[in-house]
């Protein structure tokens, strides 16, 4: 027998899925958890039907309803054909006997924010959805990624993929994040960097002091946005920290089984010299706050700075993408980040709308008010998010502001239910996507952090969140109670 | 799925980069629960006005480029979403293959799966096909996946490259499910060595 090669993580749980390695053929993949939602399910659920196939393996199987469901009232869809999705999606479940967390649930929520919750995330799952940002639940060291709905009915009917090995990288965060700086500044940061292709065809491990700094909120957050880069996964390996969140949860091993469990984890540690296909290092500790000017998530820039000129790109392409991204965004080169107004405040999302992320909110709205003239909406990511942030108070907190305290579900970070930013109107948005459209027709979205999203409600414009009185509290050390 | 052996057709151009699978199809129109009629709604915000009249200046609108099957564009074309609507809503228009530099994965895989070609070119192979489209009204391109190149009437020869287990797929047509199943005995004594561990 020949030395083992020292491996990383991405390699051991890749390696410990394969079914299937003939030549000149992508992998057969097995896959430990398919989460499924309304959107991207239907085609498939009709092509098993089509074919006379079952669900191989429901019980790996968990469905639930986000991304149209109405945010002021569930159960009063008004859209006829988002309904007939939401139905088709119970009557599927019931058939092939899969199980559904439906709007009388109250596990119901943003699929990405649930499968934490519940557990059924954990470390060294493979995972997949119907959905780009499947990556989040890699914040646990599962290789977990977005697939489209062909994929969703070969998972249905087989429970496997065909896939070719990804390429490795590393991306290490270095350095400790200043006060105000969050860890949706941290990959807004690294996407602005390196550019929105520098992942496409990796899979990503983050690593270095300020992810291991990072609580498990944190960590989701900065999974979340690989695909934002092109990495279809970005995984970080499991700690004491991913442990202590999991241990408790409903659909993790109990007991000894857990403890068993935990030792088996940890062995899925990248080993002391296993090599990555790239390796880039980014600096935490002189970030500032990020946002967005543009309609990528790479046109970004620190809040203390201003709107860049096309001509300061280095190439034609670039050029004449900032170009058109600024007309659609209607913004002036040269002018101050701090001085672009808002109209709408979105907190919420699949990056940014869990228990934590509310409380850093609430930390900087207590005793404010939203600023005349600006819409605020905060969607929390579950009903248990809502039900525990209702327990702390924060809703009074977010109410009396002016905010608008909604229903979990993804709400305004794509508009497919009817929370849409108007023709022309400037969202400051905790969410992943500011492309052309994505929260409305002519919509204009600033990706923010959940602290930057309520101060500029506040204020009514972008503000330095470092200028404010920040203390940090709800941000470090953060267990959960179940 | 139709099998897709060699495909001649005009090409058409989206001279932009980071062409993100939101700007293919639009939210509002993934709530449909077929896989078809997706075409009408293609590029639905740049192809249409606010007042639903066609946008003169979007060039899939100009008339030289109606009826192209062949689409020639930028880098990390179908960044984003995962939504499978972008394929099907290319494919319902008539597109059968897309020229890039490179593809957001996601999207890339999902063309396969829908009989729909997307070949990676390098950028210089790019430049070249958008000056020779943009030089002749109808221009026509030979994607022969058989033999992997890339032909004209006027004697261009692009070779390029593709999974050898997706192009056997694409050019039989063959439902990569039903091939999946002929490996059952495999899946089933997987279950069975991974059965503690899930």
């Amino acid at each position: 027998m020949s030395i083992l090669k020292p491996k990383t993580i991405i390699d051991k749980i890749w390696d410990q899925h394969v079914v299937v390695a003939e030549d000149h053929k992508p992998n057969l993949l097995y896959i430990d958890l398919h989460l499924v939602h309304e959107v991207t399910s239907p085609q498939a659920f009709e092509g098993l039907r089509m074919a006379g196939r079952k669900v191989r393996r429901p019980d790996l199987t968990f469905a639930t309803m986000d991304h149209n469901v109405p945010t002021v009232n569930p159960f009063d869809t008004k859209d006829e054909i988002a309904l007939k999705q939401m139905e088709a999606l119970q009557a599927n479940c019931k058939e092939f006997g899969i199980p559904l967390a439906d709007l009388h649930s109250p596990d119901q929520g943003i699929v990405h924010v649930i499968g934490p919750e519940l557990g059924l995330t954990q470390p060294g799952k493979t995972i997949v959805c119907g959905d780009s940002h499947t990556s989040t639940h890699g914040a646990f060291g599962a290789l977990a990624f977005g697939i489209g709905t062909s994929e969703v009915e070969h998972v249905l009917a087989t429970q496997c993929l065909w896939q070719a090995r990804p390429k490795t990288m590393k991306i290490e965060i270095t350095g400790k994040r200043p006060l105000g700086v969050t860890a949706k500044d941290v990959i807004l940061g690294v996407i602005a960097k390196y550019g929105v292709d520098f992942g496409t065809g990796y899979v990503v491990e983050y690593s270095g002091e300020a992810i291991r700094d990072m609580t498990m909120e944190e960590r989701m957050t900065i999974c979340n946005m690989s695909i934002e880069f092109g990495a279809r996964a970005g995984l970080i390996e499991p700690d004491e920290t991913t442990f202590n969140y999991l241990r408790g949860r409903q659909y993790v091993p109990q007991g000894a089984a857990f403890d068993e469990a935990v030792e088996r984890w940890k062995a899925l540690a990248t080993d002391e010299g296993a090599e990555f296909d790239k390796v880039v290092t980014f600096d935490a500790a002189s970030l500032v706050p990020q946002v967005t000017w543009g309609t990528n998530p790479g046109m970004c820039t620190g809040v203390d700075e201003v709107v860049p000129h096309p001509d300061s790109f280095d190439n034609e392409v670039e050029r004449r993408a900032a170009k058109k991204a600024l007309a659609y965004m209607d913004l002036i080169p040269g002018t101050k980040i701090t001085d672009i107004p808002v109209d709408y405040v979105f907190i919420g999302s699949c990056t940014n709308s869990r228990l934590e992320d509310l409380r850093e909110a609430a930390q900087i709205v207590k005793g404010q008010k939203v600023a005349p003239g600006v819409t605020a909406l905060i969607v929390p990511g579950s009903k248990r998010v809502k039900q525990e942030a209702e327990e702390e108070g924060l809703d009074q907190i977010f109410i009396e502001a002016g905010f608008e305290w909604r229903e979990s579900g993804c709400s305004m970070c794509l508009g497919m239910n009817p929370d849409i930013v108007p023709p022309g109107k400037r969202c400051a948005s905790t969410s992943n996507r500011n492309f052309e459209g994505r929260q409305g027709r002519g919509a204009k979205t600033h990706l923010v952090s959940p602290v930057m999203a309520a101060a500029a409600a506040i204020k009514g414009h972008f503000v330095d969140v470092r200028e404010l009185n920040l203390e940090r509290g709800a941000r470090h050390g953060t267990t959960h109670s179940a | 799925m139709e099998p897709l052996i060699r495909h001649k057709g005009k090409v058409a151009v989206l001279d932009q980069v980071n062409v993100d699978t939101d700007q293919i199809i639009p939210k509002q129109f993934l709530k449909r629960i077929e896989r078809s009629g997706f075409g009408q709604f293609l590029f639905y915000d740049w192809r249409y006005r606010e007042d639903g009249s066609l946008n003169p200046d979007f060039v899939l609108n100009h008339p030289r480029y109606e009826g192209a099957s062949i689409l020639l564009t930028r880098n990390n074309f179908g960044c984003g979403s995962s939504r499978e609507h972008a394929p099907w809503a290319l494919m319902d228009y008539g597109f059968r293959i897309i020229l890039a530099p490179s593809f957001g994965d996601i999207f890339y895989n999902n063309c396969f799966k829908n009989g729909l070609l997307p070949i990676k070119l390098s950028e210089d192979q790019i430049d070249e096909l958008f000056r020779k489209t943009e030089a002749e009204v109808g221009y026509e391109l030979i994607i022969d996946l058989e033999n992997e190149q890339i032909t004209d009437d006027h004697g261009l020869r692009i070779p390029f490259e593709t999974d050898p287990y997706r192009r056997t797929l694409l050019l039989k047509g063959l439902d990569d499910i039903g091939v999946t199943e002929t490996y059952e005995a495999q899946i089933s004594a997987y279950e069975e060595r991974h059965k503690s561990y899930v």
